[in-house]
């Protein structure tokens, strides 16, 4: 006897397209990018917004989005990683040490040192799973555990500095040393300048050579982080552990396999963008990172991350890291002195907050 | 109310049991939780494990789903003898159980909840993806089975009231392929009608030939929709009464231990 249920209920009224698109997580950010991008209309130099202008903007966007887009799955899976932003000192401090000291190439070196931030990684994981410990006081430990060693270890290896040098002419020659430092599609650019599509010096050479690899590895990483959140079972793992961790496990989810996994993904990013970071500057610095990961976490909230896991999106953190980008060099194309850059961190960080609660609400239908 | 229901009972007595448990004892250290618990389910019924709190009900399920062992006493799956070495095991021989947490994350779609760890894929390689049309397809389909028109498959499980909630996790539950179904106390914080949506739902996955343990302290809703009843009392069962051999004042009475009661609901009126 099947029973007769209306196939509409007429206490909910249908959603318009407009209330759909309010509980998408990257809303806010999208939001946040145009608001600050019509800021940087009216006040900045015109400058600021030619190709070589956004290059520059770009440029440390993308920096902050790798580290911010890791920062972003591991939220969305329920944890937090603190200790990113010295992972990539210390990363920096292992490639360095595996290029200049070793002579490896970047063949060996490069997949060495992301090993080693993987099993940092898995360190951070396994504590906070057996532990039961909140991650973020776990990884606030590593937060100044790799940062001393990092100290440690480079005086060690130089014996008394804080700086590695060297790795620029260790790595020039090296087969691989494109793919992660200088710019991609200089042929293509320098071709749009011949015809005169974009701008060049007056001897002929573009203004900006091509786009900077990381930029590149900047949206690919997004992409894909994307792709696995919502297109494959491992992101519905991930929204479940982050959700409601027990539920989850009861329903069948590894969600010990998948945190661990996260934490991995999160140190394996940052050791990326410290390879880069090095690569670029040819020598490695203790203080490389050095608050990053507060920066990552909060492009990561701007862009719909709850605090609490279980909701969020790569995307939105791509483009809080676009935001914070646009901030950070935007003001220097302005009158506004540079130093409110921070205000301006704080406010974006409580306004985005406040934004994704209301929004976590409107998704559960709580009242 | 107890004698008329408008639900169909299964015939008790006639089909040989899906699972049988034989003297179930439970000691954590020098505390007897079960003390000799006999139960066992048929295809097709819903046989309803009645007890107060304390009765021993949760570590008794908990055996059941395989996820305490038994410290004395025999499991058997259709006739033969077995042991769980975990929730996996007797999950892999169809037995369900939908606790009262229901496993369902509020943030996440009701698509998204109900395939949980175990998600329809296509492609192959690195493009093996999770195939959200079926999925959706399928889960719609499930839900309206069971009397739920959803808004969309995209639509937040924290949005749906309790009931549809439970109705969801059972249908999860039955979708992969539950023979028997352990329900933890499924009305025990619901309304009266939401209640009785979730009653009548026991009673269609019982009419698919899934085994139902319905698990409450209420004997108003065990007889509703129950065919045999089980009393649990300080971890030992007081036996196994079939549907109208038994009314709601002695299983209330069967719960409670007896004498206690009866002088509290003199002085009471009856009321409960």
């Amino acid at each position: 006897m099947p029973v007769d249920t209306p196939l509409t209920d007429e206490r909910i009224r249908t959603e318009s397209w407009i209330a759909r698109l309010i509980k998408r997580p990257e809303l806010g950010s999208i939001a946040g990018l145009i608001l600050v991008t019509v800021f940087f209309l009216i006040t900045a130099n015109s400058a600021m917004f030619t190709l070589s202008g956004i290059m520059n903007f770009l440029s440390p966007a993308a920096q902050l989005g790798i580290l911010a887009i890791g920062a972003a799955m591991l939220m969305i899976g329920g944890e937090f990683d603190l200790s990113i932003g010295s992972m990539v000192a210390f990363a920096g401090m292992i490639f360095g040490a595996l290029v200049v000291n070793l002579g490896l190439p970047l063949i060996v070196a490069i997949p060495l040192t992301l090993a080693f931030a993987a099993l940092v990684g898995v360190v951070n994981g396994q504590l906070t799973i057996r532990t039961g410990l909140p991650s973020f006081i776990v990884t606030l430990a590593f937060l100044f555990i790799l940062r001393g060693l990092t100290l440690v270890g480079l005086k060690a290896l130089t014996g008394g500095s804080t700086q590695l040098r060297g790795l620029r002419e260790a790595t020039a020659q090296d087969m691989l040393a494109p793919l992660f430092s200088g710019e991609a599609f200089k042929g293509l650019f320098a071709a749009l300048a011949r015809s005169g599509v974009i701008d060049t010096f007056p001897n002929g050479t573009p203004k900006v050579p091509g786009i900077p690899v990381e930029i590149l590895w900047f949206v690919g990483l997004a992409l894909a982080a994307t792709w696995v959140l919502l297109r494959t079972p491992a992101g519905n793992w991930i929204f479940a552990s982050g959700g409601d961790a027990n539920a989850a496990a009861n329903a069948g989810v590894p969600v010990r396999k998948v945190k661990t996994a996260l934490f991995m993904f999160t140190a394996v990013c940052a050791a990326l963008l410290a390879i880069m970071q090095v690569m670029d500057a040819g020598s490695t610095d203790a203080r490389r990172g050095f608050q990053k990961e507060f920066e990552g976490i909060i492009a990561a909230v701007i862009g719909g991350c709850l605090l609490t896991g279980g909701y969020g999106s790569a995307i939105g953190a791509f483009f809080g890291s676009i935001i914070f980008g646009m901030v950070v060099i935007g003001l220097t194309y302005t009158q506004i002195d540079q130093d409110w850059f921070q205000v301006f961190l704080g406010g974006m960080l409580l306004l985005a907050v406040v934004f994704n609660n209301v929004i976590r609400k409107r998704v559960t239908g709580e009242r | 109310m107890m004698q008329d229901s408008k639900f169909h009972h299964g015939e008790a007595a006639t089909t040989a049991p899906i699972i049988r448990l034989e003297e179930i004892r439970k000691h954590f250290g020098n505390v007897i939780a079960l003390n000799g618990v006999t139960f066992d389910v048929r295809p097709g019924e819903c046989h309803c494990l009645l007890g107060d709190n304390g009765a021993g009900k949760s570590t008794f399920i908990k055996t059941m789903s395989g996820v305490l062992k038994p410290t004395e006493g025999r499991i058997l799956i259709d006739g033969q003898e077995t042991t769980f070495s975990g929730p996996r095991d007797a999950q892999d021989a169809g037995i369900a159980t939908v606790f009262q947490d229901l496993a369902m994350i509020p943030l996440m779609s009701v698509t998204r909840n109900f395939f949980m760890g175990r998600e329809p894929t296509k492609g192959r390689g690195l493009f093996k993806r999770f195939d959200h049309r079926r999925a959706n397809e399928i889960c719609v389909e499930e839900m309206r089975k069971m009397g739920i028109n959803l808004r969309g498959p995209d639509q937040a499980v924290g949005t749906l009231s309790g009931g549809e909630r439970q109705t969801v996790a059972i249908a999860r539950a039955v979708h992969f392929g539950a023979r028997v179904l352990i329900l933890d106390e499924p009305t025990s914080a619901l309304g009266v009608r939401q209640t009785s949506n979730v009653l009548s739902t026991i009673d269609r996955v019982r009419r698919q030939g899934v085994g139902v343990v319905f698990i409450s302290h209420n004997v108003r809703h065990a007889l509703a929709v129950g065919d045999r009843f089980t009393v649990l009392n300080r971890g030992q069962t007081l036996g196994t009464a079939v549907r109208g051999q038994i009314s709601a004042a002695e299983l209330q009475d069967l719960m409670a231990g007896g004498q206690e009661l009866a002088e509290l609901e003199g002085s009471l009126g009856g009321t409960i």
